[in-house]
C-alpha cells in the first residue's frame, strides 16, 4: 500500500471505491486473538458459542498474534502480565486494532483502588481503539464493541496514516 | 479425636513446644507452638497412629501489627476425620520457620506465597521463591504498613 | 512411551545424533491453558522432562482489597471474581465463614436457594471445564453443545438476580433476592430438558475413541499424591478417594437430600487418569440434577432477608470454613479484629493446590499429553492468583 498512498493523495473516485473495499473486507473478516485473561473471557466464549455466535461477522480466533486483526483484552491486566500484552502487540501485523473489553481493561475495574498489582487501564501500555464498559459486559455488548469497531473502520482512508 | 484430645497428646509428648491450647470460648479451637520444633511436631501429626493428619487444609500468613508476624496451619486427617489448628507467631524482624513442604507437599507453593505476601521465610524450603509477585517486586504487599510504589517498569501504578 | 526412549537417533548411514534439552513456554498467551498460565516445559524432543508452572499473572490484590473494604458484605462481589466460572459456590463459602464466626442462623428459604444455586452453579461450571477440554483435545461441538445448555442455566441467574456471569447474591445472613415467582417451574423444565443431554456428550465425547485415546492412562494421579499435595474436588475424585466435604463435612442443608459423591475407578484406564477425572464431572452433574430436584420439591416459604443483619461486627477471633467449590475445596480463614471490616481474609483456592500436582504427574509424557492434564486439573486462574 505504500506505493498507492503516494500516488492517490487527494481522494478521487478510484480511491473511495478501493478504500470501501479494502474496508470492507478487512472489517468482515476481523480475526482475534485467542486471548482471553479473567472473567471477561467467559463472557467472550459466550460470545462466540452458538446463541450469540461471532462466526456470522466474520470473526474467527486466531491462536498466534501474527495472524490475527484485533486484540479483545478481556480481563484484568496485571503488571507481571503487560509487559506481555505489549509484545504479543508488538507482534502483530498492521492494521491492528485493540478492543478494550470490560472495566479491568478499560480502568483497572473494581481493583482500582487498592490494586498494587493491577494495571489500571491496558491503555497504558497499548494503543486502545474501542472501550466496551461492564463487569463482565453482556455478550450484546461485546457485539455493540465489535460493531463500533467496525463503523470505525469503515471511516478509514488510504490517503490517512493510522497508527 | 476431639480438638482437646489432641491437644492434650501434643503437650505430653512435646511439653515445651506447646505454648497455648484454646478450645473454649472460641469459634475454632487451636494450639499455639513455638517454631524450633514445628517440624518435629508436623511428623508426629503426619505420623503417629493416633493423629495421621494427613491433608493440609490451609496455611495462612498473618501480620498482626505491631512488629508480630503468624502463621496459621488448619489440618484434617481423612482417615480419623478430625481437625486441628496450629498457630505460630513470630517477631516481624526475624520472621523464620522451618518449612514442612516435605511432611505435606501441600505447603510448598503455600509457604511461598506466605513468603512472598507476608515475608515470612521459612527455613529448609526448596525453592523459596516469590509466586505471586513478579520475581523483581521489592516488598511484601500484605504487610500492614506496605506502602506501593509509584512505579514498576516505568509502568504507573496508581490510578 | 520406552520404545521411542530406547531407539538410538541413527541416521540412514549410522551415525548417532545428540539430544539436548530444550526449554519452551507454554502460555502465559495460550489457546489451551485457561487463562493466563505459564508452564515452563523442558522438552527431550517431544518428552516432558519437567515442567515449571509460572502464576501470578492474574494477581488482582483480592486479599488486600478483603481488609480495606469497610463491611463485610462488601468483600462479596470480590469473591465473586475468584473464580469466575463458579461465582455462586464462591460466594456460598465466604458467606458461611461469616456467618459461623458471627454465629447467626439463616432461614430455611435461604438454606435451600443456596443449595439450589450452587448445584446449578456447579453444573454450569462442569459444562465450561467439560466444552473447553474437549477444545483443548480438539472436539469443537461439544463445547457449543454445552453453552448452549449453560445459556439456559444463565437465563435462570438472569432471571433471579439480574447478572449472568458475577452475581453478588449470597449476601451474609441471606440472599440479595428471593426466586421471582415462574422460578421454580422454568428450572424443573430445565432439569428434565437437561437429563438427556448428558447422555448426549456421552456419546459425542466421552466414550469417543480418540478423546478416550489421548486421556486415558495419562496423567495418573495416584491417591496418596493427591491428598498429599492437597488436591481435592474431582481431582481428587479421579484417583479414587471418596471424599466429598457436602457429604463428610457437611454445611447447609446437603444432608437431607440423597445423591452420591462420584468416584473414578479407572474403567478405560488407570484410576486417576485425566478420563477418570473428566468422566467425574460429567456424573456430578447428573448428581447435582438430582439434589437441585429435590431441593425445589421440598424448598419451603418465608422471608429471605429477615436474618442480614444491618451491622456486621463480630468478636474479635478467627473462623476457616470450607465448602465444596466446583473444583474442590474452597476455604475461606478470616480473622476479625473486632471492627466493622475483616482483619485478614485468605481464599484457599482448590486450583492452588490442584495446579501445584502438575509436575508430578506430567514427567516422561508428550506435549499433548501436558495439555490434556492441564486441561483435565481444570484451573481457573482467577482463584489461583486471587
Amino acid at each position: 500500500m505504500g506505493l498507492l498512498d503516494k500516488k492517490f493523495s487527494n481522494s478521487n473516485v478510484i480511491i473511495t471505491s478501493l478504500d470501501d473495499l479494502l474496508n470492507w473486507s478487512r472489517l468482515s473478516s476481523m480475526w482475534p486473538l485467542q486471548f482471553g485473561l479473567a472473567c471477561c473471557a467467559i463472557e467472550m466464549m459466550a460470545t462466540g458459542a452458538s446463541h450469540y455466535d461471532l462466526d456470522r461477522f466474520g470473526i474467527f480466533f486466531r491462536a498466534t498474534p501474527r495472524q490475527t486483526d484485533v486484540m479483545i483484552v478481556s480481563g484484568t491486566v496485571t503488571l507481571k502480565m503487560a509487559e506481555r500484552i505489549r509484545t504479543l502487540y508488538d507482534q502483530m501485523a498492521e492494521p491492528r486494532y485493540v478492543l478494550s473489553m470490560g472495566s479491568c481493561a478499560t480502568c483497572g475495574g473494581p481493583y482500582w483502588e487498592h490494586g498494587y498489582h493491577v494495571l489500571k487501564g491496558v491503555d497504558r501500555v497499548v494503543p486502545v481503539d474501542v472501550y466496551v464498559p461492564g463487569c463482565p459486559p453482556r455478550p450484546e455488548a461485546l457485539l455493540e464493541g465489535i460493531l463500533k469497531l467496525q463503523e470505525k473502520i469503515r471511516s478509514e482512508s488510504m490517503a490517512k496514516k493510522t497508527a | 479425636m476431639t480438638h482437646q484430645e489432641i491437644s492434650e497428646l501434643l503437650k505430653q509428648r512435646f511439653p515445651d513446644a506447646i505454648l497455648e491450647i484454646k478450645t473454649t470460648n472460641v469459634i475454632d479451637p487451636f494450639v499455639k507452638v513455638s517454631q524450633p520444633m514445628w517440624k518435629e511436631i508436623a511428623l508426629f501429626l503426619r505420623n503417629d497412629p493416633a493423629m495421621q493428619f494427613d491433608f493440609l487444609m490451609c496455611l495462612s500468613g498473618v501480620d498482626y501489627g505491631k512488629g508480630a508476624l503468624g502463621v496459621v496451619y488448619n489440618i484434617y486427617s481423612m482417615t480419623q476425620k478430625h481437625k486441628v489448628n496450629v498457630k505460630i507467631d513470630v517477631p516481624a524482624d526475624s520472621p523464620e520457620i522451618p518449612s514442612v513442604a516435605d511432611v505435606w507437599p501441600t505447603a510448598n507453593w503455600h509457604e511461598r506465597e506466605a513468603y512472598d505476601l507476608i515475608g515470612i521465610r521459612f527455613s529448609g524450603h526448596p525453592d523459596p521463591r516469590r509466586i505471586l509477585m513478579p520475581y523483581d517486586w521489592e516488598g511484601h504487599p500484605l504487610r500492614k504498613d506496605y506502602q506501593v510504589p509509584e512505579f514498576y517498569h516505568g509502568m504507573k501504578v496508581k490510578y | 512411551m520406552t520404545e521411542i526412549l530406547a531407539n538410538p537417533l541413527l541416521t540412514s548411514t549410522g551415525r548417532q545424533l545428540r539430544r539436548e534439552e530444550v526449554i519452551v513456554n507454554v502460555g502465559p498467551q495460550h489457546p489451551a491453558t485457561h487463562g493466563v498460565l505459564r508452564l515452563e516445559a523442558v522438552l527431550d524432543g517431544e518428552i516432558v522432562v519437567d515442567v515449571i508452572p509460572h502464576i501470578g499473572y492474574l494477581h488482582r490484590c483480592f486479599e488486600k482489597h478483603a481488609e480495606s473494604m469497610t463491611n463485610y458484605q462488601q468483600v462479596v462481589p470480590y469473591v465473586d471474581r475468584m473464580d469466575y466460572c463458579a461465582a455462586m459456590n464462591m460466594d456460598f463459602g465466604y458467606v458461611l465463614a461469616v456467618e459461623k464466626l458471627l454465629g447467626i442462623t439463616v432461614p430455611e428459604r435461604v438454606e435451600y436457594i443456596r443449595v439450589i444455586m450452587a448445584e446449578l452453579q456447579r453444573i454450569a461450571s462442569h459444562l465450561i471445564a467439560a466444552g473447553t477440554y474437549g477444545l483443548d483435545i480438539g472436539a469443537w461441538t461439544p463445547f457449543l453443545y454445552m453453552f448452549r445448555e449453560r445459556e439456559r442455566i444463565l437465563d435462570l441467574f438472569e432471571m433471579t438476580c439480574g447478572a449472568r456471569l458475577l452475581y453478588n447474591y449470597m449476601w451474609v445472613g441471606g440472599v440479595s433476592h428471593d426466586l421471582p415467582p415462574g422460578f421454580v417451574d422454568k428450572a424443573k423444565d430445565f432439569c428434565s430438558y437437561f437429563r438427556p443431554k448428558v447422555k448426549e456428550y456421552n456419546d459425542l465425547l466421552s466414550f469417543n475413541d480418540i478423546f478416550v485415546r489421548r486421556t486415558a492412562n495419562v496423567g495418573v494421579l495416584p491417591a496418596k499424591t493427591a491428598i498429599a499435595y492437597g488436591c481435592s474436588g474431582p481431582v481428587l475424585r479421579g484417583s479414587g478417594v471418596n471424599f466429598d466435604i457436602r457429604r463428610d463435612d457437611p454445611y447447609s442443608v446437603y444432608n437431607r437430600f440423597e445423591w452420591e459423591p462420584q468416584i473414578g475407578r479407572g474403567e478405560r484406564g488407570t484410576t486417576g487418569d485425566c478420563w477418570d477425572r473428566y468422566m467425574v464431572r460429567i456424573r456430578e452433574m447428573e448428581q447435582s440434577i438430582n439434589i437441585v430436584e429435590q431441593a425445589l420439591n421440598q424448598i419451603p416459604g418465608g422471608n429471605v432477608s429477615s436474618a442480614i443483619p444491618k451491622r456486621i461486627r463480630p468478636n474479635p477471633g478467627d473462623v476457616y470454613v470450607r465448602t465444596e467449590s466446583a473444583r474442590g475445596e474452597l476455604g475461606f480463614y478470616i480473622v476479625s479484629d473486632g471492627s466493622g471490616s475483616p482483619y485478614r481474609v485468605k481464599g484457599r483456592s482448590p486450583c492452588f493446590s490442584n495446579l501445584s500436582v502438575i509436575p508430578e504427574i506430567s514427567r516422561g509424557c508428550m506435549v499433548a499429553d501436558l495439555i490434556a492434564i492441564a486441561g483435565s486439573l481444570d484451573i481457573v486462574l482467577g482463584e489461583v492468583d486471587r
